[in-house]
This record gives C-alpha cells, sequence and structure tokens, in this order.
C-alpha cells in the first residue's frame, strides 16, 4: 500500500495529467530532492524556488489570477506564519473583487508533532487557518484520503489549504488507491526515487484514476452508541486504536475523522451527537482559541438538548511550542492513554 | 547599463517634488513596438490628465461632503501614471499586460479607459461600485478583462503576486508583461526585494515592469528619514536589471522612458526598474486633510508646454476642463442616486459559486 507521501505525489501526477496543474513549487520541491517528506518527486511541474515563503504564495497567487492552477508548497507550517497577509488576500480576492476574480490554488503544508521536530517542526496550524475566510480547509489521516482529498482541492476553483500530518507521511494505507499497483515494491520501484544521483532517474507512473474524496464530507470510521470522537490528521488513527481497545472493555464510540476541517459537517456531528448525547474532540494543537472550540460551539448550538454530559476538548497544552526532548512532548501533546482515559471517562459519566 | 545616479539634491526641486534626473539603462530595443508620442497623441495625453485630475478632485470634494467615508488617490501622478495606461496593452489573458497596482493608479486605470463614474461608485461604496460593490477604498481597482488584479491596501504584496503571471506569460511566450505599480514607502517591505531576486532567477527571468512613483514620504514620514537614498531604483543594480530614474512630472519624457522599459521587456522577456519622481498634491489621504501641498504640478506645466509647443490654446485646454467637469457632476448626480450594499449582499462572493446556504450551516 501507499504511504501518504506517496499518496500526495501520485495524486499531484494525476492533478498534472487530467486536472491542469501548471505549477508545484516550493523550497526543495523539484529535483533533485523532491520535497523534503519525497512527496513531489518525479513530478513534471515541480520546480525549486527560493527560500522565500512570501515569494511562493505571492506567485502562487499571480499563477491563479493568470489561468494557471498552482500547487505550492510552504515546507512546514512553523513557516507559514510570515505569509498570513498573503493568505488573506488570496481568501478575500473573489469577495473584494465583487466577484471578478477567484483563486484556484493549492497550498500544501506539513503540520503537527511525532517527528522530534522541536519547537519550529512541530506547530499545529488549523485553529490559525480555519481564521482566515475564503478557505477551505483539508486534512487526511490516512493515503487514500490524502489522495481523494488533494483531487478535490485541485478541482477546487476557491483556494483549498491542504494540511498533510507530517508524523503520518511514511503511514501506508490499508486501502488501495484507484490504480495503485496492489504490490507495494511494484509500487516503490516505479515511483520511489533511487538514493545517490538520480539525474537520469525518471518514475514510471501506475496509471491512476479519479478519485474524490469531496470536500466538506467528515467520514465514520467507527461506530458506537457511548460517545462521539471527533478527530482529524494525526491523532485520527490514535483515537481509532482508542475506540477498538475500548470495545473490549465493552464501550462503543462513533468516531468520525473531520478531513475537512472548514467547511464544517455539520450534519453529520449532529447525527451522531444526537445519537450518543456525549462529545469528545481530540487533536493537538493549542487549546487556547482552538480549532475544536468551534466545534464544539457549532455541537451546542445544533444538538445541545441532546448531551448528556459536558462535551469535552483534549488539545495540546497552551505552550510556545513543542520542545524537542521527549518528556515536553509526551507531557504536552495528547498521547494515546489520556485520550483513552478521556474516551472511558466522558462514556461512563453520570448522565 | 546604470551611470551615477543623480544626488538627492539633483533629483529634487525645494518644493518638494522631483527636478530632472536620470539613469541610462537597457540596451537599445530593436525596434519600437509601442505608438510614438505624436502631437495629436500628446494632445490626448493632456485630455487624460486633465481626467484623472478631475476625477480626483470630484472624489475628494465627494469625501469632504459627505458622499463617501475615506479617500486615498493619485492626484500629482498623472504624468507618471497616464503615459503608463495609454502604453499597456490592454486585454484579458497572458498575452496582454496584467497590472498589479496601488492605490494612487488612478492616472493609470483612467488613462486605459475607465469611466470616471466607476470610481465615483466605489468612492461613495455603492453596491453598483464595479470594483469591489462597495467594499473597498476608492481605488482599489479590480477589472478582469483589463488583467488588472484586486488592488490591496497591503502597499507590497503586488510585488510577489506580480511573480505570478509574469511567469504564466513567460511560459505563454509572445509580448506581454506584467506592470507592478507602488510607492517608495512600500519598497521598503520585502515584497520588494523578493521581486528583484524572482524576477532573475537564471534562466527564469521574468518579464516584469517594476515601477516605482517616488514622492518622498509614506503617509507623514518623509523619505530622507527612513532610507539611505532616493533612487530606490538602484536597488535593482545588484540583480543585472535595467533601472533609471526620471523626473515623473514630465509626461513626454515619460512616456519615452515608459515605452523604451516596455519594448526592452517585450523583446528579452526580462525585468526593467524604473522609477518616477512625482508629486503627492494632496497628501497622504483624507486621514491627513486632503488638502493641496505645494508641489510641482504637473498638469499646468503640461498646459504650458502644449502651448508652448503650439499645440493647444488656453481655451481649449479650458474647454477639455470644462468637459471633464460637467461629465463629473452629471456623474455624482447619477450616483448619489444608486442603491447601497445591505444584508443581502454580504454573503456574496465569499467563494465562487456562491455556496451561500452551506456558509449558513457552517
Amino acid at each position: 500500500m501507499a504511504n501518504l507521501a506517496q499518496a500526495i505525489r501520485m495524486a499531484l501526477h494525476y492533478g498534472e495529467e487530467h486536472l491542469g496543474v501548471t505549477d508545484i513549487f516550493g523550497q526543495d520541491v523539484g529535483a533533485p530532492l523532491g520535497g523534503v517528506f519525497t512527496a513531489t518527486q518525479g513530478l513534471k511541474t515541480a520546480w525549486n524556488t527560493p527560500l522565500d515563503e512570501r515569494g511562493i504564495i505571492g506567485t502562487a497567487l499571480g499563477i491563479a489570477y493568470a489561468g494557471g492552477k498552482p500547487v505550492a508548497e510552504i515546507q512546514f507550517c512553523d513557516y507559514i506564519y510570515n505569509v498570513i497577509d498573503l493568505l488573506k488576500l488570496c481568501g478575500n480576492a473573489h469577495w473584494s473583487s465583487a466577484g471578478e476574480f477567484n483563486v484556484p490554488m493549492v497550498v500544501m503544508t506539513p503540520v503537527g508533532s511525532g517527528i522530534h521536530g522541536s519547537m519550529y517542526h512541530s506547530h499545529s496550524f488549523e485553529s490559525m487557518m480555519t481564521h482566515i475566510q475564503g478557505w477551505k480547509v483539508v486534512m487526511p489521516s490516512n493515503a487514500k484520503d490524502a489522495y481523494g482529498l488533494l483531487i478535490s482541492a485541485i478541482k477546487e476553483p476557491n483556494p483549498v489549504m491542504f494540511l498533510a500530518p507530517k508524523a503520518l507521511m511514511r503511514q501506508k494505507g490499508d486501502e488501495l488507491i484507484p490504480g495503485e499497483p496492489a504490490d507495494e515494491k511494484t509500487l516503490n520501484a516505479m515511483i520511489n526515487a533511487p538514493l545517490g544521483d538520480r539525474t537520469a532517474w525518471t518514475p514510471r507512473w501506475p496509471e491512476l484514476t479519479d478519485f474524490s474524496v469531496p470536500i466538506g464530507e467528515a467520514k465514520l470510521v467507527r461506530e458506537g452508541t457511548r460517545a462521539t470522537v471527533v478527530s482529524y490528521g494525526r491523532m485520527l488513527p490514535i483515537c481509532v486504536t482508542a475506540a477498538d481497545d475500548l470495545a473490549r472493555e465493552g464501550l462503543d464510540f462513533d468516531v468520525i475523522d473531520l478531513r475537512t476541517l472548514y467547511p464544517l459537517d455539520v450534519p453529520t456531528l449532529k447525527r451522531s451527537v444526537e445519537k450518543t448525547g456525549r462529545l469528545l474532540i481530540v487533536n493537538e494543537d493549542t487549546e487556547i482559541t482552538n480549532y475544536g472550540e468551534h466545534v464544539m460551539r457549532k455541537m451546542i448550538d445544533e444538538a445541545f438538548y441532546s448531551l448528556e454530559a459536558p462535551p469535552v476538548l483534549l488539545a495540546g497544552l497552551d505552550v510556545p511550542g513543542v520542545g524537542l526532548a521527549w518528556g515536553y512532548e509526551q507531557n504536552s501533546v495528547p498521547q494515546p492513554e489520556e485520550i483513552v482515559n478521556a474516551m472511558r471517562k466522558l462514556a461512563t459519566e453520570r448522565a | 547599463m546604470a551611470q551615477a545616479t543623480p544626488s538627492p539634491a539633483e533629483t529634487r526641486s525645494q518644493n518638494g517634488a522631483a527636478a530632472t534626473s536620470s539613469q541610462v539603462a537597457a540596451p537599445e530595443p530593436p525596434a519600437a513596438l509601442h505608438p510614438p508620442l505624436t502631437p495629436e497623441r500628446k494632445v490626448a495625453m493632456h485630455d487624460l490628465m486633465v481626467k484623472a485630475r478631475a476625477t480626483e478632485e470630484m472624489l475628494i470634494r465627494m469625501m469632504r461632503t459627505g458622499h463617501g467615508y475615506f479617500w486615498i488617490g493619485g492626484p500629482g501622478e498623472e504624468a507618471f501614471g497616464v503615459p503608463t495606461g495609454m502604453l499597456v496593452h490592454k486585454g484579458e489573458g497572458p498575452d496582454f499586460d496584467y497590472l498589479h497596482l496601488h492605490y494612487r493608479s488612478s492616472p493609470l486605470v483612467l488613462a486605459m479607459g475607465a469611466e470616471p463614474i466607476d470610481l465615483m461608485r466605489q468612492m461613495r461604496s455603492t453596491a453598483t461600485d464595479p470594483y469591489s460593490k462597495g467594499r473597498n477604498f476608492v481605488n482599489h481597482f479590480a477589472i478582469k478583462r483589463w488583467n488588472v488584479v484586486p488592488v490591496t491596501p497591503t502597499i507590497e504584496t503586488q510585488y510577489v503576486v506580480a511573480l505570478g503571471t509574469g511567469r504564466v506569460q513567460r511560459r505563454h511566450g509572445g509580448k506581454g508583461l506584467s506592470i507592478i505599480t507602488g510607492g517608495d514607502a512600500g519598497t521598503a517591505e520585502g515584497d520588494f526585494a523578493s521581486c528583484l531576486n524572482w524576477a532573475t532567477r537564471p534562466g527564469e527571468e521574468l518579464p516584469l515592469l517594476i515601477l516605482v512613483a517616488q514622492n518622498f514620504y509614506g503617509i507623514s514620514t518623509p523619505a530622507g528619514q527612513v532610507q539611505a537614498s532616493p533612487d530606490i531604483a538602484q536597488r535593482a543594480a545588484p540583480f543585472g536589471i535595467p533601472h533609471r530614474v526620471i523626473d515623473g512630472n514630465d509626461p513626454v519624457l515619460a512616456y519615452e522612458a515608459l515605452a523604451e522599459a516596455m519594448d526592452y521587456i517585450r523583446t528579452e522577456r526580462k525585468p526593467f526598474c524604473l522609477q518616477g519622481n512625482v508629486s503627492r498634491l494632496y497628501g497622504h489621504s483624507s486621514s491627513s486633510g486632503a488638502q493641496r501641498h505645494a508641489e510641482r504640478d504637473c498638469v499646468l506645466e503640461y498646459e504650458q508646454r502644449l502651448q508652448d509647443e503650439d499645440l493647444m490654446t488656453k481655451a481649449e485646454i479650458e474647454a477639455v476642463w470644462q468637459r471633464w467637469q460637467t461629465l463629473l457632476q452629471e456623474g455624482l448626480a447619477q450616483v448619489i442616486q444608486e442603491p447601497m450594499p445591505g444584508k443581502e449582499h454580504v454573503l456574496q462572493h465569499v467563494f465562487y459559486e456562491d455556496k451561500i446556504t452551506q456558509l449558513q450551516e457552517n
């Protein structure tokens, strides 16, 4: 099975071949590296930029204005903060121009902790990003969704931020991407650049087909009755494992993978919360003005009288960064045991 | 390439505006790609300069008489902006010029053919404002059919957005270029340096015309307090970009300099940086009172020149003013009757294809 980085690579290839992608670019995105996570290896429209995030986002906006289809990368979201005003412009161009211009562009950036990334390779960005209007924001938790969400993002006539959970980049999927060879070694031989000199290397792409995960559609990945667990990205598989473990104790959960953070799939959340009466939101962003607070507020608005217990947000501590030593990350970012405990407590709390 | 830069004393007269100065820049273009500045075109240029000045003065009057919240614009930049607008290859798509403008670009856009009444609509924030539907300040244009991408108040971002349109044009081929306008203050931002760097990547040079309107102020701060040299265009030198500083109050000199720069870019597909030293006749904006300042007036100077050259009489000049002022007055009567935006407009255009229902659910 393809891993998440390979899934991104294949979606971009599909975009180049079938969806009009004209430029895939960013720091180290082109040859020879093909991205620090290898997600852009072998792509025919990939090119290297100066180490200049403002130039990268400005160029993407200009290409979109001129009829191109750019996919820009900011190497880590920790380095995206100096382009916030440009992201604002991308998001407000359609509104401020009274509908005259639209901005069909995609920005990809790796987010989150889990790779010993220290203070500047561990930030989360969804709480910031969902506060920038005019953008759609997606975040996969597995390879197949990464493929389908990125294809949807490329098809969008509006700007889309594709947040890639960096700790899952090497995580293999458990479902084949349409067109992906069943044998993993075959896939690797076809699309992975060799180590060392790769100047003569060209990929052999599989015959990929269109597969879209619609933007705005969450997925119920575990079904239960005791509580609703809402998560996305890196935290999602941890929540799934927790749900599977607790099922052996007789506690079953709805686990919802949001996949799209904006626009939020309110109907799917509402259906689940009305059924379970309990809500836990899990993410690794810092807890103050956390995106999960928005999810909570929407459920208070939409399903208050179904709630049997106070909704809970389990998020990162409100500290300036994720420290390098394991003790920092372990004690500031939600860990599997904490998630299990939070789920068990919520499911067994008296109504 | 660039010659020695004149001293600030040479580039600026006592009243705060520019005198003449110039720097040699590009190699000779192979053939002129622009219309020559014939006597008829000189007269037409005057008409457009008056159109721009009279429009801006009407906008200021509107602000003063309660027909708008805030004014900012470009009176004093007519001699630099109007020739630019006259030389633009106007249309939609990469075969034509892209315009990445700042908010003092009314002379340029009016010279391209914009209707003054549309600026008045934006000034009054009417729902009929074609550039922003009453959402943005006046002189914040967005005209897709002419490649005028949305103007923003950020003053520097246009320098990096132009890198994208320039890239598309480089790939597309043809003669189209991307024109960026900005003031001296905005060049202090890093985006100006980004523009110079990205535009000259080896083998990936971009067809950009980088225009700097040096008015010697950033809101209230004199340029001399915050910039080592008033000749911003010099910053292009280390990048190998041809550059030149001119008297932006001389429309004939500006026309020729702009035409030469554009011909170079259209032919060589490489950037050029041209600085025009201009006046800021009504200060920064209405926030500083929009009072008339004692700086050189390029329209008055040009009118004297046209009379000296026997191209126009005083009566003909007065008739031009009269015609535009009458049109503007009629425009005002029209604009004040037009509808204002309301609740029904708020959610329009948040996303392309107006998914209002979806938004309300979220």
